[in-house]
């Protein structure tokens, strides 16, 4: 979905980019058109909606009708009722044919998605992290020193993206060298066909098989030796996924590479971006590096890595006021939840030292609460660590460029320059 | 009011007068108790406030509500005691309540 920059006409003419957000008639708010995310116009429409309509109608979009949760406390209360909305089929506001899906334990409801959910999570819970804590250092520092000092750069490509790739190439103890193949999956597997990464679901399923073609031979490679810390290791050898058919393999990988990849990368870049707009906090923070925990949390909160999480309404059910049929998409927008003044006191300010930082939406709450979360914020606490041991300012010298998405919220650009310290 | 123990996992104590109307996790934010998170600040929705209750407290404190037992069930940690403090409500029954932390909440 990151490559996706290529929109088809139909969709382009329903963009949002331009409209008044204050008076556009509530029914033609599509807040799921990649438009208005990718010319970061989607504050204001936001604002409109948890003002006017927080849970929000929209019956006509190009992937058909579907409801929007604006309020940080009725998107917990979505999150909190999986039995009312489901995760199943999918996650993603688009509907794809059970043959080009695979099946992944985000878009599982219990008990499935708890015992599968179950098999993985050991792997990134603090007491493996910890293990990993010092590798990651060591990896962190040789990436920033890599970095060309005194030129303009691309700090997605250098930092977030490499970064990011090596992280996921250390939890699966996949060869160093060919760690490039791991975002590109992720890439293919998150790609609309015709934007750019793929032309059809046939060829991405294609390209996924060699996916699972190169797990399933780490998999056997890993079955023969004793038990490791790896993630490939712990399913080859885990009571309950040692027999995991072929699909359900490959499924269960894809969203660990998925996970792990975007998010973080686009935290990494959200939160140069936030420092720079904010220089008072970056001066705060070099101050004081002690703050960095609490920093980590409110740059997660300010990028809101995943725009939104879609549920499907198992019953015939009432939000807010609003009565939701049996069968109804519904998307919770954490972007929104988190500005929501009356949750989250001056949302719309970027504070690293706020109290109560780590209560924003930007994890989802309930059963699927993002499983990688320590890990993000250890990959950035670590990061920023290294960062200021190095450099006074890292400074965007250009304006950022957005991805055409509303799901995946993040970059393909953030043109920077280092000033050593 | 019921006075509460915390013991971290490094072994440090501390004690808590809490009153009624808190709940276990709020007494220990109010207080600054380190090791309790609660991310979703006691919405029973993210397990950060996972603790063991000492086993002489368990039949006073009870077993985990239905919305707390999935929650708990996805903690690696999970043990027979464990409980999500957000949803340990403080009475006077509860005057000497002891509970352990994880080394890590998850």
């Amino acid at each position: 979905m990151t490559t996706a920059t290529r929109p088809n006409t139909e969709r382009q003419n329903r963009s949002l980019v331009g409209r008044d957000p204050w008076s556009i008639p509530l029914d033609e708010i599509d807040l799921a058109h990649p438009g208005i995310w990718q010319a970061n116009e989607f504050l204001p429409f936001m604002a409109r909606m948890r003002r006017d309509a927080p849970v929000h109608y929209c019956p006509n979009s190009a992937v058909g009708p579907y409801w929007s949760v604006m309020k940080y406390q009725d998107i917990m209360t979505v999150e909190a009722a999986p039995h009312i909305y489901s995760s199943e089929p999918t996650i993603g506001i688009v509907d794809v044919l059970p043959e080009y899906s695979l099946p992944m334990f985000i878009a599982m409801d219990p008990p499935k998605h708890d015992e599968q959910r179950k098999t993985v999570q050991g792997v990134v819970a603090p007491a493996n992290l910890k293990n990993l804590e010092g590798l990651i250092r060591q990896r962190v520092g040789a990436i920033l020193d890599s970095l060309p000092v005194g030129e303009t750069f691309n700090w997605v490509d250098l930092v977030s993206r490499e970064l990011t790739t090596q992280m996921l190439a250390t939890l699966f103890d996949f060869p160093f060298e060919e760690r490039h193949k791991l975002p590109y999956w992720s890439d293919v597997a998150t790609a609309i066909p015709g934007a750019g990464v793929v032309d059809s679901y046939e060829e991405s399923l294609q390209i996924l098989q060699e996916c699972l073609a190169r797990f399933s031979e780490l998999w056997r490679e890993r079955a023969a030796k004793p038990p490791g810390n790896d993630l490939i290791s712990m399913l080859a050898h885990g009571e309950s996924t040692r027999n995991m058919p072929p699909r359900e393999f490959l499924g269960n990988l894809i969203l660990l590479i998925v996970g792990g990849n975007d998010t973080t990368r686009n935290s990494i870049t959200g939160g140069v971006l936030a420092l720079n707009e904010n220089p008072d906090q970056y001066q705060k923070l070099r101050e004081n590096p002690a703050l960095i925990p609490s920093m980590v949390s409110e740059i997660i909160r300010w990028q809101t890595p995943l725009a939104y999480m879609r549920r499907t309404a198992k019953c015939h059910t009432e939000l807010n006021g609003q009565k939701i049929r049996q069968g109804d998409k519904v998307l919770l927008w954490y972007a929104s939840g988190n500005r929501d003044g009356d949750a989250i006191e001056n949302p719309d300010s970027f504070i690293i030292d706020r109290p109560r930082a780590r209560q924003h939406l930007s994890f989802g709450f309930g059963i699927h609460r993002c499983m990688g979360n320590r890990l993000a914020e250890m990959q950035l606490r670590i990061l920023w660590e290294e960062i200021l041991k190095r450099f006074h300012t890292v400074e965007v010298t250009g304006e950022p460029t957005r991805i055409y998405s509303s799901f995946v919220k993040g970059y393909t650009e953030l043109p920077v320059r280092l000033h050593p310290l | 009011m019921a006075k509460i123990t915390y013991i971290e996992h490094n072994g440090k104590e501390h004690y808590v007068d809490a009153a009624p109307g808190d709940t276990v996790m709020s007494a220990a934010i109010d207080n600054l108790v380190p090791g309790i998170d609660a991310d979703c600040g006691g919405a029973c929705s993210c397990g950060t406030c996972h603790v063991f209750v000492d086993e002489a407290w368990l039949d006073k404190v009870g077993p985990p509500g239905e919305f707390e037992e999935p929650m708990l069930d996805l903690n690696p940690d999970r043990a027979a005691n464990s409980r999500l403090s957000c949803q340990i409500d403080v009475n006077q029954e509860l005057d000497g309540l002891v509970v352990r932390l994880p080394e890590f909440q998850f």
